[in-house]
C-alpha cells in the first residue's frame, strides 16, 4: 500500500523532471567547454601527430641520414627512402616519400629517428583535391619543417625531459 | 674422442679440437670477432672468453683445445663479466653512429653489443679518430670502426698471399692499413668486405644504396668462370643490389672472387638493349619483339637454302638449355657452324675428343703433391682454384709452370720456365721425363735438347705421388694447341700424372658435352668470312680471341643478327638484328662446372626493358620456324630434355706422331682478367683496379 502511494506521488509530483531540469540549470551557468571550430581551437599538446616533418640543423644541414628507420619501423610501409652518398661523402636520401593514405599516426617514425629528423607537427588540418597529393615528398616535407621549425624546436623541447 | 662438458651438455670432440669449434658444433653460442674457420686463431678479440672450471681466470675459447672431462660454462658469472668487460672496452673506441654505418643491420658488433654487452656505457672521454684511406674503387675504409681483429690482415696473408694489408702501432695506436699508400689489388679482395666483423671495410660500390634487412638473398652460382661459384644475390624490390658468397666447401668454400662479387652493377649498365632493333636502310628503329621476330626469320630464310654459309657464335657463359636450343634449332635448320671456344684458334685435336675439366674434384688440388702448370695463369683466370693449389703448396706441393714470363704469382713457385713457345719447352721436359724413367714413346724427340730445370720438372712429376698437368688459357689460345694437347697428355702419361686442360668460363664444360659432335673451325670462319653471324650472349669484337678478324668478319658478312644484352656502337655498325636477352640474375637455367656439377639456379630479378631470357627467345624461333619440340613452358623441361641424352665427356686419344721441326715462337696472349665478358667489361668498379688497366699483360 505504502509503495502504491509512493509511485503515485513520484508519478504525479513531477520530481524526476525537476531533478533533470537541476541538471540542465546548472549547466546552463556554468563555464562553457565547446569550442567554435575553427574560429576557435583547442589546445593540443606538443606530443601531437599530426602531419610530418623533415628537419634541418641551425645551419641549414638537412638532419636525415638515410638510416631507415622510419622506414624499417613504419607499420603501414608508408615511408619509402632511396639513398646513396653524397658528393661530400655523407650518407642522404634522394628520395624520402610519405605516403599520407597509409600512415596511421602512430609516431613510431618519430620515436625511431636518432636525429630528430622526421617529426610529427601539431599541424592536423590540411587537404589533397588531386591524386598525388598525398605523397609527401622529401621536397615538401623540408619545406614543411622550415616553415614550422620554431613551433616543432619548441614542442621538443618541452617534451625533452620524458625522453 | 674426448668427451667435454658445456654448460652441462656432454660434447664428444676429438682432443686438440679448440673449444670454439666443438661449441658450434653442439650449437652453443659463443661470441666471436677475431676466430674465423678459415684463419688462423689470433686470439686478439678476447670476445669469446669462457669460465673453464679448474682456470682461475677466464680463457679465450678459439685458442683453448680440449681435453677430456674439461668442465665450460658459457653463461657463469666469470664468463658473463668477462663477456661484458671486452664488450665495453671493444666499445670505447668504436663510434656509436650505427644509422650512417653501411654495415649497420648486418654487424657482428652491433649483434654481439646486444646480446652480451651492457646497456649503458660508462665512457665518456673522447673516442680515438683513424683516418680513412683509399685503397681502391671495391672496398670503401672507415678505419674509425676497426675493433683490430686483425682478419682482413690474416686473410691477405693466409688466402689472398698478398701482404697488402698489416697493423702498424700497438693497443690504442694500431692501425690497420696498406703499409704505404696504395690500393688492395687482390683478384680476391672482396672477401675482406664480408671478413670485417664491422663497417670498417665495406662495399664501395653498394655503398648507402640499401640495408641489409631490405634485402632478399636469392641463392645462385656465378657466370663468371668454370668454378661456378656459390653466390648469393641479393635483390631490393626485383632489382639486383650486390652480390655475396653461399658457402659449398666442395666448390668454393667461403670466398668468391672480385668478378662474382663485383660484376653485378653491370645489370644495370646505360647500354643495357632494352628493346628489340633491327636496322633498315642504315637506320636502327626498335620494335617489338613478335615483328622484330619475324624480320629475323623473312631475312634468314634466303640463306637457308645453303646453311654452310652461316655460323654461331655462342657465349661460353651461355646456359646448358640455352647452349641446347641453339644446337637444336640449328640443326634443325641444317646449320652446323655453332661454336663456344671463342679463345682458341687451333682445333686440330678435335678429332681426337674434346675433354675440358679438371681431372679430379677441386678439394683434391690440396692434396696433390707435384702440379706443372702450362700456359695458365690460374690467379686471374680460375682465382679459386689458384686458391685450393695456394693451399697444397703451402702444405708442400710443389708447383711447376711454364709460362710466358710477366706473370705475377701468389705461390711459391719451384722451377719456373719463362717461354714464349710452349711447345718447345713442353717437348724438353717431355724428353727429360722420357729419359728419367727410361722410356722411348712415339714422339720423335731426336732433335730436342733439355736443361736442368727441365729435368727437374720432370723429376718433381715422376716423384709426386698426386702429381697433376693443368693447361690454362694461355694454352689454349695457342696457335699450336693441339700440339700442346698431345705433349701434355703424352707427359702426363710417362710421369704418371693426372692430366687436366683446364675450361676457362662457366658453362664451356657443358657446351662442350652439348656441341662435341658439331665440326667447326672458327679462324676459317673468321678469317674468310660467313655470310651470316648469329652471336649469342657475346660481342665478338671482344669476346673472340681473333679480335679484329671477328670485327673484320662481321662488318664483311651479309646478315648479323646478334642476341645481346648489351648495346654498343661497334656492334651498331656491323648488326643488322640486335635482340635484348637477360643475363645472370634475370636468367634461369644451368651451369656445368669445372668439376662437372650440374648447377641450376632460378630466376629472381626483373630483366631490363623488353629483354628476354634467350631460351625464351630461341623456342619462339623455333615455333616461328614450324619446328617440332619447341613447346617449352621452363628450363627444367628443357633439362630433362638434355638430361635424358646420358652425355658424357669421353677421354680422348691423343695420337702423338707430331712434328716438331716447324715449331716457331708466337707471342701468347692473355685476357685481361677483368674483360673477360661483357658484364665484367661493364662494372665501372672492376674497371677501375689496377688489374683492368692491363690490356695484355704480356705485351
Amino acid at each position: 500500500m505504502i509503495g502504491f502511494i509512493k509511485h503515485q506521488v513520484k508519478t504525479f509530483g513531477l520530481i524526476e523532471l525537476f531533478k533533470g531540469l537541476a541538471v540542465t540549470g546548472k549547466y546552463f551557468f556554468k563555464k562553457k567547454i565547446t569550442v567554435r571550430y575553427p574560429e576557435e581551437k583547442t589546445p593540443l599538446s606538443p606530443r601531437f601527430r599530426g602531419h610530418h616533418a623533415l628537419r634541418r640543423y641551425a645551419n641549414g644541414e638537412e638532419r636525415c641520414i638515410a638510416c631507415k628507420l622510419c622506414e624499417a619501423v613504419c607499420p603501414a610501409n608508408a615511408i619509402t627512402i632511396e639513398a646513396e652518398e653524397r658528393e661530400d661523402g655523407s650518407r642522404r636520401t634522394t628520395r624520402y616519400d610519405i605516403d599520407m593514405f597509409k600512415c596511421i599516426y602512430c609516431g613510431f617514425c618519430e620515436e625511431a629517428c636518432p636525429v630528430d629528423a622526421v617529426v610529427e607537427t601539431r599541424v592536423f588540418e590540411y587537404e589533397f583535391h588531386q591524386r598525388g597529393e598525398n605523397i609527401m615528398t622529401k621536397d615538401k616535407l623540408l619545406a614543411f619543417g622550415d616553415k614550422h621549425e620554431a613551433q616543432i624546436a619548441a614542442d621538443r623541447a618541452a617534451d625533452a625531459k620524458y625522453r | 674422442m674426448v668427451k667435454v662438458e658445456i654448460n652441462g651438455q656432454v660434447v664428444e670432440a676429438r682432443e686438440g679440437d679448440m673449444l670454439i669449434d666443438v661449441a658450434d658444433s653442439a650449437s652453443i653460442s659463443i661470441p666471436r670477432f677475431c676466430y674465423h674457420k678459415k684463419l688462423s686463431i689470433a686470439a686478439n678479440c678476447r670476445m669469446c672468453l669462457v669460465d673453464v672450471e679448474g682456470a682461475w681466470k677466464a680463457v679465450p675459447a678459439c685458442a683453448t683445445p680440449v681435453t677430456d672431462g674439461m668442465k665450460v660454462n658459457t653463461r657463469s658469472p666469470k664468463a658473463i663479466a668477462a663477456q661484458k668487460a671486452v664488450m665495453e672496452f671493444l666499445l670505447i673506441n668504436h663510434p656509436l653512429d650505427c644509422p650512417i654505418c653501411d654495415q649497420g643491420g648486418e654487424c657482428e658488433l652491433q649483434d654481439v653489443a646486444m646480446d652480451y654487452g651492457d646497456d649503458v656505457s660508462q665512457y665518456s672521454e673522447a673516442k680515438r679518430i683513424v683516418g680513412d684511406r683509399n685503397v681502391g674503387s671495391l672496398i670503401q675504409t672507415d678505419m674509425t670502426r676497426c675493433i683490430h681483429c686483425t682478419r682482413c690482415v690474416r686473410f691477405g696473408q693466409e688466402i689472398a698471399g698478398l701482404k697488402e694489408l698489416g697493423a702498424t702501432g700497438r693497443s690504442e695506436w694500431m692501425e690497420i692499413g696498406t703499409y704505404i699508400e696504395k690500393s688492395i689489388d687482390s683478384e680476391l679482395s672482396g672477401n675482406m668486405i664480408d671478413l670485417c666483423p664491422v663497417g670498417a671495410l665495406t662495399n664501395k660500390p653498394f655503398r648507402y644504396k640499401a640495408r641489409s634487412w631490405e634485402l632478399k638473398a636469392h641463392p645462385t652460382v656465378a657466370p663468371h668462370d668454370s668454378i661456378g661459384s656459390n653466390i648469393f644475390v641479393h635483390t631490393r624490390n626485383g632489382e639486383v643490389m650486390r652480390v655475396v658468397p653461399r658457402e659449398n666447401e666442395a666448390i668454393n668454400e667461403t670466398w668468391i672472387a672480385d668478378r662474382d662479387r663485383f660484376s653485378c652493377e653491370a645489370l644495370h649498365s646505360a647500354d643495357r638493349l632494352t628493346q628489340p632493333k633491327v636496322k633498315a636502310e642504315g637506320h636502327w628503329s626498335s620494335m617489338d619483339w613478335s615483328l622484330a621476330l619475324q624480320v629475323t626469320v623473312e631475312k634468314l630464310k634466303p640463306y637457308l637454302a645453303n646453311p654452310e654459309q652461316i655460323a654461331i657464335l655462342l657465349s661460353p657463359n651461355s646456359t646448358l638449355e640455352e647452349v641446347y636450343l641453339v644446337k637444336k634449332l640449328a640443326n634443325a635448320l641444317g646449320i652446323n657452324n655453332i661454336e663456344h671456344r671463342l679463345r682458341q684458334q687451333d682445333f686440330s685435336a678435335d678429332q681426337y675428343g674434346i675433354n675440358q675439366t679438371l681431372a679430379m674434384r677441386l678439394a683434391d688440388v690440396e692434396a696433390l703433391d707435384s702440379v706443372l702448370v702450362i700456359g695458365g695463369h690460374l690467379r686471374k683466370d680460375l682465382p679459386l682454384l689458384n686458391n685450393r693449389l695456394r693451399k697444397a703448396q703451402l702444405n708442400g706441393c710443389e708447383v711447376n709452370v711454364v709460362n710466358p714470363s710477366g706473370l705475377d704469382y701468389n705461390l711459391g713457385i719451384e722451377h719456373q720456365v719463362d717461354t714464349l713457345s710452349l711447345v718447345s719447352e713442353l717437348a724438353s721436359i717431355l724428353k727429360a721425363a722420357n729419359e728419367l724413367v727410361d722410356q722411348d714413346n712415339q714422339v720423335e724427340l731426336a732433335a730436342v735438347t733439355f736443361n736442368a730445370t727441365h729435368t727437374a720438372i720432370a723429376n718433381s712429376l715422376i716423384k709426386g705421388k698426386k702429381s697433376a698437368l693443368m693447361l690454362g688459357l694461355i694454352a689454349q689460345a695457342d696457335v699450336h694447341y693441339s700440339k700442346i694437347l698431345q705433349l701434355a697428355s703424352q707427359l702426363a702419361q710417362t710421369t704418371g700424372s693426372s692430366f687436366s686442360d683446364l675450361p676457362a668460363f662457366s658453362n664451356t664444360v657443358g657446351a662442350n658435352l652439348i656441341l662435341a659432335s658439331n665440326s667447326a673451325d672458327l679462324t676459317n670462319w673468321l678469317a674468310n668470312g660467313k655470310k651470316v653471324f648469329i652471336n649469342v650472349g657475346i660481342e665478338p669484337e671482344f669476346d673472340c680471341l681473333l679480335a679484329d678478324q671477328a670485327l673484320r668478319a662481321m662488318q664483311q658478312a651479309e646478315l648479323v643478327i646478334n642476341l645481346t644484352a648489351f648495346d654498343s656502337v661497334s656492334q651498331q655498325n656491323y648488326a643488322d638484328i640486335m635482340l635484348p636477352i637477360a643475363i645472370f640474375a634475370e636468367n634461369a637455367g644451368t651451369l656445368v662446372n669445372i668439376q662437372q656439377d650440374w648447377q641450376s639456379f632460378k630466376l629472381f630479378a626483373s630483366a631490363k626493358g623488353e629483354a628476354k631470357p634467350a631460351w625464351k627467345v630461341l623456342r619462339v624461333l623455333g615455333n616461328m620456324f614450324d619446328l617440332e619440340g619447341f613447346d617449352y613452358t621452363n628450363t627444367a623441361e628443357v633439362l630433362a630434355e638434355i638430361k635424358a641424352l646420358n652425355l658424357s665427356i669421353k677421354q680422348p686419344d691423343y695420337q702423338c706422331n707430331l712434328d716438331l721441326s716447324v715449331i716457331t715462337p708466337t707471342p701468347s696472349s692473355l685476357v685481361p682478367c677483368y674483360s673477360v665478358d661483357g658484364m665484367v667489361r661493364r662494372s665501372p668498379a672492376l674497371q677501375a683496379t689496377p688489374d683492368a688497366q692491363l690490356t695484355n699483360p704480356l705485351n
